[in-house]
């Protein structure tokens, strides 16, 4: 059984010219232990659909389905209260502004020991143990210390490992990270890729990473799904991807990396679209 | 012989920096004395016409405020700048119009750095209008002319920043930034916030006007794969100092300075090699 399996996933919003499809028809599974990437620009949908898993879009959004199974059961199915029991305990979810994300009025230690709180029951003292040690986990220095911190006296790698505590707090299930290093330094992504990957491999969670950027897909995922504007454009190990991208949008994303210049000019994927009836990503404005 | 081969090179040289330094005074607080914070700590480096520096650093490590000092926004501390082999006067107030004109700045974040609420073909036209006498037909026409040039249409004049996707943005604010005829461009970040697809447009186009207005680019930027696609050369900066100085080839085959390689070991690598290594390390540790 896998962990997490989405059949079918269509989110649409409202908008002045009618319904927009914003994911369209995309099915993911993914089993426990492994690193699926979801790649694609923005718009793509790639956020969305986890969201929507999530149960964080707006009541706006209508999100359909044929099935969303986490563990065998249908999330669509439970209820409100059930639901908020495993969202943040069996499923958490990084964000990308670890700055944002966070509560500015209150200390990063109150943040983390209300999840344990909530979802675990833990006493006062028991709280304030288990967040220094989540803290001393994800490598934050004098963890004591950084409780009473708040947001905005933290920097922004800082932030993202408060960000990465509070979501293995109740060592989840199913880890979703969402870009998690984009807002990062390349040595700071480097640490917390690294810090993410190890816990992924200590606790055998199902890991999710929303991303980009092709050299974090590389360093990090078994398979990889490809999606553009709300589809799936391919699904495949993260060898065969990077070795043999099967569809045109694969090939034309591998070709826009600097890395893989030739010559003076980089390949745009809009002239890999060229007659495709895809229309090309600048051209809808 | 050295001599004269450095001679010929400050002849053409658009942008040469003296032991620049900057610092900010953090003010007292209660039982808090007055801190200094040494953002920049002298750097020097001299920049040829129509080439490009790339400046790699981390977030803190002084390479915007170079940026900002090399585009007057902020005063220098101490040190000298020399643009187009004239020594500036950065003082507030003694800078020329000209001074002004020579060097312009396309910033990280085109969502940010659009005013909202002014039309794209008004974004265009006020550098023209304050610095120079063209009539509002002339301006407007220079304006659609600069459109074009940078892959927008004219039909884009009446339009607002939220009208355009992020790659479209960066495109209009490198217009505006080239609208004064610039000879100088400071670029800070200006593909970090845009996609993989758009990237590659907006770089291919700054190469191409790179080419025709015989531009010099100061490029800053983190990610080390663009900047070996477009830098000439290469200076690396850490905690206010340049650590590793000198042309594309030098500073990515022969690093020098331990930070230099902790960046490069620190940046994800997309090859097919690395990826097969990676794959194989896993199997191999889940199999134990």
């Amino acid at each position: 059984m896998a962990l997490l399996q989405i059949d079918n996933l269509t989110v649409e919003f409202e908008t002045s010219t009618g319904w927009f499809r914003a994911v369209d028809g995309v099915s993911i599974t993914v089993e426990k232990g492994e690193v699926l990437a979801i790649v694609g620009e923005s718009g793509s949908g790639k956020s969305v659909s986890m969201l929507a898993v999530m149960g964080l879009l707006p009541w706006t959004a209508k999100i359909t389905a044929d099935r969303i199974l986490f563990e065998g059961k249908d999330i669509q199915k439970l209820s409100p209260a059930e639901r908020r029991k495993l969202i943040g305990k069996d499923i958490a979810m990084i964000f990308q502004e670890p700055v944002a994300s966070l509560n500015p009025c209150f200390t990063v230690g109150y943040q983390i020991e209300e999840v344990l709180r909530i979802h675990l029951g833990l006493d006062k003292k028991a709280r304030r143990e288990r967040a220094i040690e989540l803290f001393r986990l994800v490598g934050l220095p004098d963890p004591e210390e950084r409780l009473n911190s708040f947001p905005h006296q933290m920097s922004g790698g800082q932030c993202q490992r408060v960000m990465i505590a509070i979501a293995i707090a109740c060592d989840p299930k199913l880890l979703i990270a969402d870009e998690p290093t984009t807002a990062l330094d390349v040595t700071i992504q480097k640490q917390i890729l690294d810090l993410i990957m190890s816990l992924q491999a200590k606790n055998g969670m199902g890991l999710i990473m929303i991303t980009h950027d092709m050299g974090v897909v590389a360093e990090t995922a078994d398979r990889v799904v490809v999606q553009y504007k709300g589809r799936k454009m391919e699904e495949a190990d993260v060898l065969s991807l990077f070795e043999s991208p099967k569809s045109n949008y694969t090939k034309a994303l591998l070709a826009a990396l600097p890395e893989n210049a030739t010559g003076d000019r980089l390949t745009t994927v809009s002239a890999f679209f060229d007659g495709n009836p895809e229309p090309a990503p600048e051209a809808h404005a | 012989m050295m001599e004269t081969k450095s001679d010929i090179m400050t002849d053409n040289t658009m942008l040469e920096v003296r032991d620049i330094k900057r610092d900010y005074e953090l003010p007292a607080g209660f039982m808090k004395p007055k801190k200094t914070v040494h953002a920049v700590k002298g750097v020097s480096f001299k920049l040829e016409r129509g080439k490009t520096l790339a400046i790699v650093g981390e977030s803190g490590c002084g390479k915007s405020t170079l940026a900002r000092m090399i585009t007057f926004i902020d005063e220098p501390t101490a040190g000298e700048l020399l643009i187009d082999g004239k020594k500036v006067d950065t003082r507030p107030g003694h800078l020329s119009h000209e001074m002004r004109q020579k060097v312009q700045i396309i910033f990280q974040n085109p969502y940010g750095s659009l005013n909202p609420r002014q039309k794209i073909g008004d974004v265009l036209g006020e550098p023209l209008a304050i610095n120079t006498k063209m009539s509002a037909a002339e301006r407007r026409e220079r304006a659609a002319e600069m459109l074009i040039k940078v892959g927008l249409g004219p039909e884009h004049y009446n339009r607002y920043p939220h009208m355009f996707s992020g790659g479209q943005r960066q495109r209009i604010a490198i217009a505006r930034a080239l609208m004064l005829n610039p000879k100088l461009l400071v670029l800070d970040e200006p593909v970090s916030a845009l996609d993989l697809s758009v990237q590659a447009q907006v770089l291919n186009l700054l190469a191409d006007l790179q080419d025709e207005f015989d531009l010099t680019y100061v490029f800053i930027s983190h990610d080390l794969s663009v900047v070996r696609y477009i830098a000439d050369e290469v200076m690396v900066m850490y905690f206010g100092e340049a650590v590793e100085y000198g042309t594309r080839d030098e500073v990515f085959s022969d690093p020098k300075h331990d930070y230099t390689r902790t960046l490069f070991k620190a940046t994800p690598r997309a090859d097919v090699e690395s990826i097969r290594e990676r794959v194989a390390r896993k199997k191999a540790a889940s199999a134990a």
